[in-house]
């Protein structure tokens, strides 16, 4: 069954959130306003405002944002003509009333995420959005980290608390191919009518578009990206480049290829510090299972401490850090320094 | 010397092992266990340890002849509401590790002396008892207009009630970090890692200091308190010097001092890696010694 009527896929832009990693929370109301009008031209259904680490993100631990999140939003809901605008956050980051907020403030998309492991805590979020009125998405983060058994059984207590659609997020971007459409139809199978899937990808293994479409094969209603990869680590899923391939493959999405091609280019570039490459910081990142967020934060205290990044990564993947301990880096950096 | 008396109400993990600490304390006299459940294998090893059991919960307890100078609940919020206001009018000091936060909110590194007398006090959360001495050690020593702390606990150690109510837990955090911490204002983080084998409790505590501050004073002084809370939670360390940074744009133009610590459980009864249980349990006899303490004096 498709989408809807009119589209085979729902896509959504995180390049306003998932961006935020790369730009290092330093949005303003202007970047917000400029992109949001050239994705919403292009037909991109829906667009994701919010702190990289999701509401209450501003931090010591993960950057303070330069404009409150809350006013990127509400700048986001202002101009959006078509496009339904989204936020994200994480339970033990963010709470309850930061949601209340993002909802008084025009958002209709509340997505939580969770570690992949950790379902449970996002119970009284799922209940709260649904209360409010609001479209729910639950994020499975660091997927590439279990089974699709285990999968299924975290999408099934999201589902059960209220989440419409259950992402597989590869955070570290080490999912490869048939590993992405496998995890996908489980979810699909469990998930039945009760929920949709949908897939977010990152570009470490360089694998953001082939991953999602085999997502979409495998049955993922909601696809992510974001343009120009505008995302942590090596960015997301070019969704220019994604828009390309549907088109060619028949996948209908509602994004209109060549503008979304010249947004990229003319709208999205300018605002970005440099491109999110696939180098070797990045690269590690999805070769050892990190956390793409991971990236800048590394790359600061390596240069601090002197020390190599790629050490700090490849750690961190030792110990099994997960989404939101980038205060570990820190001591690893320190650790590694007075190993030196 | 003479002991008080207490009751451990709860005969859950948490409940079974405070009663190890109990037993081995000079002022506490570890007397009865109180559960609900009569095949609770907590109360069958506190029976095993002479500890008067019954499963016939608080009312049980409180209507004998002899009862506890001292109560720890180790129950369920919504339980310990119930119980609290029992315990008051029978004259039964109350250490709630509950998050109930009925009494006042107690660091034992921080402020024990002034609640001695209290007749209930609460513990706060695991992540506020392991922070909150820090934000303490920097705020005496200079401003700290903002402070933030990211408990990271391993997800065996975190049970249902902590999950269903993730945000009482960071609210809670918050609140302390502010009131007894020092700070102007408080954030508190919390990650559940399920990392195999387990990891440790691990805090980070973010102080926003002035930047022209005395950072080896700020570095004597959390030195000086983290011993403090190593002698009633042994396995508490500071697993690096303190570090300093300058003012970023992502650190909010904020100087900062971060430090981390590490907190392995003294596996009493429960696993060495829930540091995040056993400081909360070691915070508990602390308080109860300083209330069993001033009982006798």
């Amino acid at each position: 069954m498709p989408y809807s009527a009119d589209l085979d896929i729902r896509v959504t832009d995180s390049c306003l959130r998932d961006g935020s990693h790369a730009k290092q929370h330093q949005f303003t109301v202007e970047h917000v306003r400029s992109i949001v009008a050239a994705l919403d031209d292009a037909g991109v259904p829906v667009i994701e405002v919010t702190h990289g680490d999701g509401l209450g993100g501003s931090s010591f631990n993960y950057g303070f944002s330069h404009t409150p999140e809350q006013e990127l939003i509400k700048a986001a809901v202002d101009t959006a003509r078509r496009a339904k605008i989204a936020f994200l956050m994480l339970p033990g980051v963010g709470v309850k009333d930061d949601i209340r907020e993002a909802a008084d403030n025009g958002a209709s998309i509340c997505r939580i995420a969770t570690h992949c492991t950790e379902a449970d805590v996002s119970i009284q979020h799922f209940g709260l959005a649904r209360e409010l009125g609001l479209e729910t998405v639950g994020f499975l983060m660091m997927s590439h980290s279990q089974s699709p058994e285990v999968l299924t059984k975290q999408a099934r207590i999201m589902a059960d608390a209220g989440c419409q659609c259950v992402y597989v997020v590869d955070s570290a971007g080490a999912l490869i191919m048939e590993q992405t459409g496998d995890r996908i139809a489980a979810l699909v199978a469990e998930l039945g009518d009760d929920a949709q899937v949908g897939f977010h990808g990152h570009e470490n293994l360089g694998l953001g578009v082939a991953n999602s479409i085999l997502a979409v094969r495998a049955g993922a209603k909601q696809i992510d990206g974001s343009v120009r990869r505008f995302g942590a680590g090596a960015g997301n899923t070019p969704l220019e480049a994604f828009a390309a391939v549907t088109d060619k493959l028949g996948i209908r999405t509602g994004i209109d290829t060549l503008k979304i091609i010249d947004a990229a280019e003319d709208v999205v570039r300018p605002i970005m510090d440099g491109e999110c490459l696939l180098d070797r910081l990045t690269l590690t990142m999805g070769y050892a299972g990190v956390y793409s967020s991971f990236l800048k934060h590394a790359d600061r205290q390596a240069r601090k401490y002197g020390v190599s990044g790629a050490e700090i990564l490849m750690e961190a993947g030792r110990r099994k850090l997960i989404g939101g301990q980038e205060d570990q880096l820190i001591e690893i950096a320190v650790a590694l320094a007075a190993k030196k | 010397m003479s002991k008080a008396t207490a009751a451990i109400v709860g005969s859950g993990n948490i409940g079974t092992d405070l009663m190890y600490k109990l037993l081995r304390s000079a002022h506490i006299e570890p007397r009865w266990m109180i559960g609900v459940d009569p095949d609770s294998p907590g109360l069958k090893r506190a029976a095993d340890h002479g500890l008067i059991t019954s499963a016939d919960g608080v009312d049980w307890l409180l209507g004998r002849d002899e009862r506890p100078d001292i109560v720890f609940e180790a129950t369920s919020a919504y339980v310990h509401r119930e119980n609290a206001p029992k315990y008051r009018e029978l004259g039964i000091q109350a250490v709630d590790l509950t998050p109930a936060a009925i009494g006042p909110a107690v660091v034992p590194a921080v402020n024990l002396g002034a609640h001695l007398d209290a007749p209930n006090v609460s513990l706060i959360t695991c992540g506020g008892q392991a922070t909150i001495p820090i934000v303490h050690a920097v705020s005496r020593v200079t401003e700290v207009a903002y402070a933030e702390i990211v408990a990271s606990v391993a997800s065996p150690s975190a049970g249902p009630g902590t999950r269903a109510n993730i945000d009482e837990f960071t609210k809670t955090t918050a609140r302390g970090i502010e009131t007894i911490g020092g700070a102007r204002r408080g954030k508190a983080i919390i990650i559940l890692n399920p990392a195999e084998p387990p990891m440790l409790m691990q805090d980070t505590i973010f102080c926003s200091i002035p930047v022209d501050a005395d950072r080896d004073a700020i570095a004597a002084s959390i030195k000086e308190v983290a011993a403090d809370v190593a002698s009633y939670v042994p396995g508490y360390r500071l697993r690096t010097e303190p570090q300093f940074d300058d003012p970023t744009a992502v650190s909010g133009g904020l100087a900062r001092v971060a430090v981390f610590v590490e907190v392995e459980g003294a596996g009493d009864f429960l696993p060495p890696y829930s540091g995040n249980l056993d400081i909360m349990t070691a915070a508990a006899t602390k308080v109860g010694e300083g209330f069993a303490q001033r009982i006798h004096s």
